[in-house]
């Protein structure tokens, strides 16, 4: 049934992948009817994944360099963009972003168009021309446009940076949910977790990964939207939520005024809130407004200057097809950013309207204590409630959750069956192990190429090259299980930490570096030193666990880049006006760089 | 000017409007969300849609507008791919 080559059959593959795991999906709703209990299912669905990403990672193990950094250059473009989407939305994508809808209402939509808004740059940009460059990874181009060891040097600290931080929240992610659905420690569910994540991607790299994160996708977009779906149709809102549950937000609207919200809670319990944001009112005030942009715009910058999602345009086999495939990731991107507003507003009207069945605010204490979703929650320590006034009944401010949980929590509070629980964790950990790979890849890609074999030792021989990827792949992996078993930040605010990083470092010495054909050496180097330190000063100036001083107009610790690039922009321009222009080479360089015809301008070996 | 640089200028200019959608629909219609959420969309508040869907889907056809774009210039100066 399979004539022809791999990449030709992709379509066959893929949709009997599809149809196979909606199978799987099915056959656990059976043996939940007959029986089996919630915690075998769980485990099963989780269990079922892994091996499956394993099994792909195994399949696609190569000795050869052009596969191993850029899966060989072959990978279509609609395949590209869903790899891409699973190695973006990562476990805080999946996990945590509805949840920071339902409780931070319009100011928490800054992450969605920030998140998207700037793919439009990535495809204007940079992923074309970073394509047509040939590079294997992103501090190759940095190092290959200005020279010199310096900037590729600046560019690896940069990239290690911002993908390290990035990648310990999502090992954390994995360790939380593995701990979940298979019930063991969270110390123990990180290593099961990172173990997963070398699986996919020791033996195949890039490649390894391309089709493991394809895999990952089809699994996390069904596991998002199939609970909406069911819970948009048991609601009548329609057999597709996303364009009509504006009656829903109306009514939440209503809903707010009748429970009183804003009435402050009496009691507190640690990393548990209330609902205290109005869902769709806007904040008023100038400094609301900027609050709003500056996140949005952290977001887009730092989203064109990740490594892990610029190196994925490497990976096509020409420059049009990585300008079509940013746009295909975008499309795949926005089936889960535009459902989680969806998801957070139905997830709340279900808890807040007294009307329907799962309402609980407003119901008697009592019965609501004897729910099998809040005790089984309240349990392990992320939901609690509390009879605060004595009145025997619910309140608004006197139920409080971890905001990370909604989207987990979702499916028992509509009334699901379990079987959708336990897709939704699988779900989530595929969000999380695909972003996981691609960032330890995109660290272990470039220590290995651009330290090791550019800087350190040029003689290397394939055979070595591949080898010291590898190790370097795992020991990275393991510093990574290691810090995020010390549970430092919450998972969001690493993620967004890795984004300013990422922004103040590298996005103007890319940008600049195509755009600009007088960009030179000594201005890159500028730009990217004087950007990564003052963006890190401020970070520790402001950041909440370090010296937690009063942010200069409105820029706190999640949106430091805004100071690092700006710093990056200055330093970098004044730099290169001061110094000599670039040589004749290297302005035919950019030349070249600019047209979509004739041979990339590195040629690998 | 010669080819290259006639197909760098059209390039340029559509990446400038590419950034003008982008720049409207990224920040600045945010910056009216309040005065927006006045009025209301297919039901929802339309300072609130915005931010939850309408930016999004700006966004997903400007690209794709805007790639089919750039390769109608890249074929018109003749510095296209040749087809694999």
């Amino acid at each position: 049934m399979f004539k022809g080559n791999f990449i030709d059959n992709l379509p066959k593959i893929y949709g009997l992948y599809t149809g196979g795991f909606f199978i799987f999906v099915i056959l656990m709703a059976i043996l939940e009817q007959a029986g089996v209990s919630a915690s075998t299912i769980g485990i099963l669905f989780v269990a079922f994944t892994i091996v499956i990403y394993a099994a792909i990672g195994f399949l696609s193990r190569t000795m050869q360099t052009d596969a191993y950094y850029v899966a060989g250059r072959e990978v279509p473009t609609v395949f590209n963009g869903m790899a891409t989407a699973a190695d973006w939305m990562s476990g805080a994508s999946f996990v945590a972003m509805a949840g920071g809808i339902f409780f931070g209402g319009h100011s928490y939509l800054a992450f969605l168009v920030g998140w998207t808004g700037g793919y439009v740059l990535v495809s204007s940009l940079m992923a074309p021309y970073l394509r047509k460059f040939g590079c294997y990874t992103v501090p190759d181009f940095i190092g290959t446009r200005y020279g010199g060891n310096t900037a590729r040097f600046l560019a690896v600290v940069v990239l290690v940076l911002a993908s390290f931080t990035y990648v310990t929240a999502q090992i954390n992610a994995t360790g939380t949910i593995a701990a979940r659905a298979l019930q063991i420690p969270f110390e123990i569910g990180v290593w099961f977790g990172l173990l997963g994540i070398l699986l996919c991607s020791m033996l195949g790299g890039m490649r390894a990964v391309t089709w493991t994160q394809v895999a990952q996708y089809i699994v996390l977009i069904i596991a998002y939207l199939l609970p909406v779906f069911w819970m948009s149709n048991a609601l009548d809102f329609g057999l597709i939520p996303q364009f009509s549950y504006g009656a829903a937000v109306e009514r939440i609207s209503e809903l707010e005024k009748m429970h009183g919200l804003g009435t402050a809670a009496t009691e507190s319990f640690a990393g548990l809130r209330i609902l205290s944001t109005p869902h769709s009112d806007v904040a008023a005030g100038g400094m609301a407004s900027w609050k709003f942009i500056s996140l949005a715009l952290c977001m887009m910058l730092g989203t064109c200057s990740l490594p892990h999602i610029l190196m994925r345009y490497f990976t096509t086999p020409s420059v049009k097809a990585a300008r079509k495939s940013v746009a295909w990731s975008l499309l795949f991107i926005f089936l889960l950013y535009f459902t989680a507003p969806a998801l957070a507003t139905l997830s709340k009207i279900q808890m807040l309207d007294p009307n329907l069945a799962t309402g609980i605010i407003g119901k008697a204490f009592s019965e609501v204590q004897s729910l099998d979703w809040i005790q089984n929650w309240s349990n392990v320590g992320m939901l609690a409630i509390s009879d605060s006034n004595g009145d025997g009944i619910l309140q608004l401010n006197e139920f409080f959750m971890r905001a990370d949980i909604v989207v987990l929590a979702t499916p028992e509070i509509a009334g699901l069956p379990y079987v959708i629980s336990g897709l939704v964790a699988a779900g989530g950990m595929a969000a999380a192990m695909s972003t996981a790979d691609g960032l330890l890849l995109a660290i272990s890609n470039s220590l290995s190429h651009d330290m090791y074999y550019k800087i350190i030792d040029p003689s290397a021989d394939t055979r070595k090259r591949l080898i010291v990827a590898r190790v370097l792949l795992i020991a990275i992996g393991a510093a990574g299980a290691f810090v995020a078993s010390m549970k430092l930040t919450s998972i969001l605010g690493a993620v967004a930490w890795a984004f300013d990083f990422a922004m103040s470092g590298l996005f103007f010495p890319i940008v600049l570096g195509i755009w600009w054909k007088r960009a030179n050496r000594q201005g890159a180097i500028a730009g990217m030193f004087f950007g990564l330190v003052s963006g890190t000063a401020y970070l520790y100036y402001v950041g909440p666990k370090f010296m937690a001083m009063e942010p200069w107009l409105g820029i706190d610790h999640l949106r430091f880049g805004i100071i690092g690039a700006s710093v990056s922009l200055v330093a970098m321009v004044v730099v290169t006006l001061m110094t000599e222009e670039p040589d004749e080479a290297t302005q035919k360089m950019v030349d070249d760089l600019r047209v979509p015809a004739g041979d990339t301008i590195i040629a690998q070996k | 000017m010669d080819n290259r640089a006639q197909h760098w200028a059209d390039t340029k200019k559509l990446m400038f409007k590419t950034l003008g959608i982008w720049f409207v629909f990224s920040i600045l219609i945010h910056l009216f969300a309040g005065a927006l959420n006045g009025s209301s969309f297919l039901g929802f508040p339309l300072g609130y849609y915005m931010a939850a869907q309408g930016s999004l889907i700006v966004f997903v056809i400007t690209i794709f507008w805007s790639t089919t774009q750039q390769e109608k210039i890249d074929e018109k100066h003749g510095v296209a791919e040749e087809d694999q």
